[in-house]
């Protein structure tokens, strides 16, 4: 370390932050978000949320689809600390299980979303003129309707087919949002592109003859990514919410695979005699989303290059 | 002015095309179609079915029929509910006053509550009110609208008596109470759960936004020159900095248009609100075609309509837009 040859006194605050420019940015940006307590905090609730759906169920090998007639609408006890439902099974492993399909359901929506908007916005913002205007009235298009009516619409349609694997899966869920929730993206990549477009070193890259997608993917795209990572981290969250409204209106996911959504599709029925069942599964997703919520505004401070420290 | 507001209107006419022209393909994609019901009936001979086909004017290409439709689109023809035998626009006629009396109400409720608020965190930004609101509003955009909507229940309808009367404290749905004349005191009891829950969730986005614009506001030049020519910190704040920090709020409502549409869906399902939201959810379980397509083509002009007066009103408050 280069440090240690320095005597104690040149070791200052000033010298401190003359040696930080060599910490790569990976521990820069680790150290900016750590400062932000309630992103940590936030990815501290992810992290146990993601181990608990991935272990409880291998650990207690309970079967969340079993029935039990003796157990029905037990409230919360030792023995089921968050109670059972209308069917008599644990809600606890349940939601342990269903949180495997609404965060897988998160994560692969936001891969579709993000990819699809950023493909729309960095071809907008590079090329720009006709394909543009093409693409950003295309976009205004896709935002013009309301997202949960078309959201319905096309679950209903899948669902009309009467195709197994287009109805009641998580797959087709993925797609429908993934397909309606990429123009935010879009906007924000488009953004980005129409002001790094205009700096020297793309200039540059365009003199010593790089091709248009070699100037978008290795010179723009990294330099435009940091808003890109917070708005992924927000749209899992978002994606989440919108499979559980679908899921709870009866057009998302199908019983009697639990999801956080679908598992609050009876609880209305019976909230007023059984609230424990639409308490939990609901929290369940409000702690994820509001952990996702505040991990993308510390993100979004850690990779501000105009931070001021 | 007149021509940037030509210029904008002109701009929304492909749109508004573009999506009837959506709504049209998608309702070709759903299958069975128009003359499902007369297929399967076996009173209806195969003549009557040749000639109901043609009456229906499915007998030219699409394209013509796509012609033909949005014509009647414009006359005001909608088609005719499935379930109830009555005209589309008239079905969506009598929900859309309910829908747009829920959205508005909650609508001022949140704007009223949120500019405030947004102003006093601004001001006395890291304080702990200042702590506390950011805090609700990051909250508040997590919660899904549903599961606040069941937890408002269990509280204020399961859990909670009205001291008086013993019964629930408010009523778990509908617009006021069946089979009695509504007073104005029991219509209020009924918007009270709904009107407040999309309220909490608009309010969430207001607080952020009038925050921001507000601390951008108040690190620009014109108000440390307020303060720096002795004018007191009220009038500093209320003459000079709330006023341009409310300008972006404007083009917030515009842009939230289609949100508050799922949000009323949401709330008028789980409230039982005779309202738009609701119809639509109810003609998608019921496969009611001529309705669904009613709403989706209302919804989609109600926010390109919203959009454009927003953006115009916007250009006519804010002097520093150029009309080019």
């Amino acid at each position: 370390m280069a440090q240690a040859s320095l005597s104690p006194q040149l070791l200052s605050d000033e010298w401190e932050a003359r040696m930080r420019p060599q910490e790569s940015l990976r521990a820069k940006v680790w150290r900016r978000f750590r400062k932000h307590r309630l992103a940590l905090a936030g990815l501290l609730a992810i992290a146990s949320l993601v181990l608990a759906c991935a272990l409880v169920p291998w650990i207690t090998r309970y079967d969340p689809l079993k029935t039990n007639v003796d157990l029905i609408r037990e409230p919360p006890s030792v023995s089921h600390i968050f109670g059972t439902d209308e069917l008599g099974r644990d809600l606890f492993i349940r939601l342990c299980h269903g949180g495997r399909v609404s965060i897988l359901i998160g994560v692969a929506t936001m891969l579709v979303s993000i990819s699809l908007g950023t493909t729309i916005g960095a071809c907008a913002g590079f090329y720009g003129k006709r394909i543009d205007s093409v693409l950003m009235r295309f976009t205004d298009f896709v935002l013009s309707v309301p997202q949960l009516f078309l959201l319905l619409l096309f679950a209903q349609l899948l669902r009309s087919t009467n195709n197994p694997t287009l109805s009641g899966g998580p797959l087709p869920i993925i797609v429908i949002i993934g397909l309606l929730s990429w123009p935010g993206a879009a906007r924000l990549v488009r953004g980005q592109f129409l002001a790094i477009k205009a700096k020297e070193f793309v200039e540059g890259a365009r003199m010593s003859g790089c091709s248009n997608s070699r100037i978008m993917l290795r010179h723009i795209l990294p330099n435009a990514i940091s808003p890109i990572v917070v708005a992924a981290t927000l749209r899992v969250g978002q994606a989440i919410i919108s499979e559980s409204t679908l899921s709870f209106l009866g057009f998302g996911v199908q019983p009697p695979t639990p999801t956080w959504g679908n598992m609050l599709k009876n609880a209305q029925a019976q909230m007023t005699y059984a609230p424990w069942t639409a308490i939990f599964p609901g929290l369940a997703i409000v702690i994820a989303v509001l952990a996702l919520n505040y991990i993308g505004d510390g993100l979004r401070d850690a990779l501000d290059p105009h931070h001021v420290e | 002015m007149t021509h940037y507001v030509m210029r904008r209107i002109l701009q929304a006419i492909p749109l508004l095309l573009l999506i009837s022209f959506t709504v049209f393909m998608l309702m070709q994609l759903i299958p069975g179609g128009p003359m499902a019901a007369y297929e399967n009936n076996p009173d209806i001979s195969a003549e009557d079915l040749v000639r109901l086909h043609e009456e229906l004017g499915l007998n030219v290409p699409k394209h013509i029929q796509y012609i033909n439709w949005l014509g009647a689109v414009l006359r005001g023809d909608w088609g005719t509910s499935q379930i109830t035998r009555r005209p589309a626009l008239v079905e969506i006629g009598e929900k859309l006053p309910n829908t747009l009396y829920l959205s508005m109400v909650s609508f001022l409720i949140a704007l009223i509550i949120s500019i405030p608020i947004g102003i006093i965190s601004a001001v006395r930004q890291y304080s702990w009110f200042d702590h506390v609101m950011t805090t609700f509003a990051f909250v508040g955009h997590s919660l899904p609208v549903f599961w606040m909507g069941l937890i408002f229940i269990i509280i204020f309808h399961a859990t909670l008596k009205n001291p008086i009367t013993g019964g629930p404290l408010l009523p778990g749905g509908g617009m006021y109470t069946l089979g009695s004349q509504p007073t104005m005191a029991d219509r209020l009891r009924h918007l009270i759960m709904p009107a407040s829950v999309l309220a909490i969730y608009s309010l969430a986005t207001h607080i952020r936004y009038m925050r921001a614009g507000m601390l951008d506001v108040l690190h620009q030049d014109y108000i440390r020159t307020a303060r720096a020519k002795g004018l007191r910190e009220r009038a500093v704040l209320l003459r000079h900095a709330v006023k341009n920090a409310v300008l972006p709020l404007v083009t917030i409502i515009g842009l939230e248009i289609p949100v508050l549409l799922s949000g009323t869906l949401i709330t008028e399902t789980i409230f039982s609100w005779p309202g738009m939201g609701r119809l639509f959810f109810n003609s998608i379980e019921r496969g009611d075609y001529a309705v669904m397509m009613g709403v989706l083509m209302l919804s989609a002009v109600m926010v390109i309509v919203f959009g454009l007066l927003t953006d115009i009103v916007y250009a006519f408050l804010d002097p520093r837009i150029r009309f080019d």
